[in-house]
């Protein structure tokens, strides 16, 4: 059977490391390329490198980075954040990234999905979705909705509806981020990682909220997602990769324990 | 040609860049290609490849590669397919009712389960199990698991083909060959250190089993 990933994720600004706490407040915490070569070494499934660069004439510092991560990490890497264009995404193919995340332009724009799903392939498009609660069911009934510009702007795009619109034009994974949890350290949004990893055929991955081992574990279970990823625990040292796989073996989770 | 170990063939079929990393990575001096004439002089021949069959092989029935893939096996030097590549070096492939290379007998077939929470493709890491002996699998552990993506896997016709296996509701071939043909499904070059040890004994083996 496929193991259950587990996939650490990088934001990166101006080529810096950077760690979100609820999507401000950034702060820088190191290499961006160091980092992912010591995630590598210690049994890392798969890296996402999410750009927060805010100026548009820094964006090409990223695909220097993908580079050279490219150059020494032998694992699949996904990488997103500010991708608008086929074009976007072919530059960091052609830099070594295997997956492209997009996020808040296929919500302005869903024909981005199908395009980039046309030119690099479905199974390498990844539709990276910002999620939030809302007490509105009327208006969105799974209870939560499509928010974007990291998590500062409400849509009206019900988060179940947009998944499965994401799934029919093509992309080949998602990611579900809540952002009530991201940050907190207090453990996944598992009603709603369940919710949609049971509405769609293609691979879900959990993000948002994981600050101990137990959290993955249930989410991987409880939450039937197929990846976890993992940011601020991993990133300020508080758990090792290695450990986290570890424990989730031990609580009868398949993960790759050989690397 | 000099110093180059290993041609890459580039047919249009995704981005081959990471394959010839990771070839550096095992010192390995791999060269990008789109000419039949250089995998006809090349030591060795690495048929990557991700995407659909169907394009795939008109790509590869316009630029000539189809023949020189043909002499090139015939040499008797190593030649290692990857995902795409693979699938389209049997004879046939359920996707797109796709006529292809036939350079091993068999077909690929359409992954299709009786349990529907499956998700396909099957995207991951999985264990590689080896049924039968080969030097590119040597020091294959029962734990070691490589990276797929894939919604279609390889039957050879002769179960003597079948190197290893790999589980995803059923036991599916996921390395096979014959004589100086080898081919896997899964991505040894994004499968860590494991893939990496199968791109080195690939840079080691003569082509025979």
């Amino acid at each position: 059977m496929l193991s259950k990933r587990v996939i650490a994720c990088l934001d990166v600004r101006d080529g810096k490391l950077a760690k979100s706490v609820r999507f401000v407040d950034t702060r820088d915490i190191g290499d961006p390329v160091s980092k992912a070569r010591e995630y590598y070494e210690d049994g890392l499934d798969e890296l996402v490198f999410y750009d927060i660069t805010a100026s548009s004439d820094k964006r090409n510092i990223m695909l220097d980075v993908v580079e050279a991560v490219a150059e020494q990490v032998f694992i699949p890497l996904s990488v997103g954040g500010g991708v608008r264009s086929v074009g976007d995404a072919t530059d960091l193919r052609l830099a070594g990234a295997e997956k492209i995340n997009v996020n808040s332009a296929a919500v302005s724009n869903p024909g981005l999905i199908d395009a980039c799903a046309g030119s690099i392939g479905d199974q390498n498009v990844v539709l990276s979705m910002d999620i939030a609660r809302v007490d509105d069911h009327e208006a969105f009934p799974s209870g939560y909705r499509i928010v974007i510009n990291g998590g500062r702007t409400p849509t009206d795009l019900d988060a179940l509806a947009w998944a499965l619109e994401g799934e029919q034009r093509g992309a080949g994974e998602l990611v579900v981020n809540a952002i009530d949890t991201d940050g907190t350290r207090e453990g996944y949004e598992i009603p709603l990682t369940r919710m949609i990893s049971e509405a769609v055929r293609i691979p879900v991955i959990a993000s948002g909220g994981a600050g101990k081992p137990e959290h993955l574990a249930e989410v991987l279970t409880d939450g039937a997602a197929d990846a976890a990823l993992v940011a601020s625990m991993v990133h300020f040292g508080d758990y090792r990769v290695s450990e986290l796989k570890r424990y989730l073996h031990d609580q009868g989770i398949k993960v790759r324990l050989s690397w | 040609m000099a110093n180059t170990d290993v041609v890459i063939v580039d047919y249009d079929a995704g981005n081959l860049r990471s394959v010839q990393r990771a070839c550096a990575e095992v010192g390995l001096s791999a060269r990008i290609s789109r000419a039949p004439a250089d995998v006809l002089t090349a030591p060795r021949v690495i048929f990557p490849g991700v995407g659909a069959a169907g394009p795939a092989m008109q790509s590869i029935e316009a630029t000539g590669m189809r023949a020189a893939l043909q002499e090139f096996l015939a040499t008797g030097r190593p030649l290692l397919g990857i995902c795409l590549g693979m699938q389209i070096s049997l004879e046939r492939s359920e996707e797109q009712c796709t006529q292809t290379l036939g350079l091993l007998p068999g077909m690929v077939r359409r992954f299709s389960f009786s349990d529907h929470t499956l998700k396909v493709p099957h995207m991951g890491w999985n264990r590689v199990r080896q049924v039968r002996p080969h030097p590119l699998l040597a020091g294959l552990e029962e734990n070691d698991e490589f990276y797929f993506v894939h919604g279609y896997y390889p039957q050879p016709s002769r179960d003597d083909d079948v190197f290893a296996v790999s589980d995803y509701e059923f036991d599916f071939p996921c390395a096979v060959g014959r004589a100086n043909y080898f081919g896997t499904q899964f991505h040894p070059e994004k499968s860590g250190r494991v893939g990496l040890r199968l791109l080195a004994a690939f840079r080691q083996w003569d082509g025979t089993c």
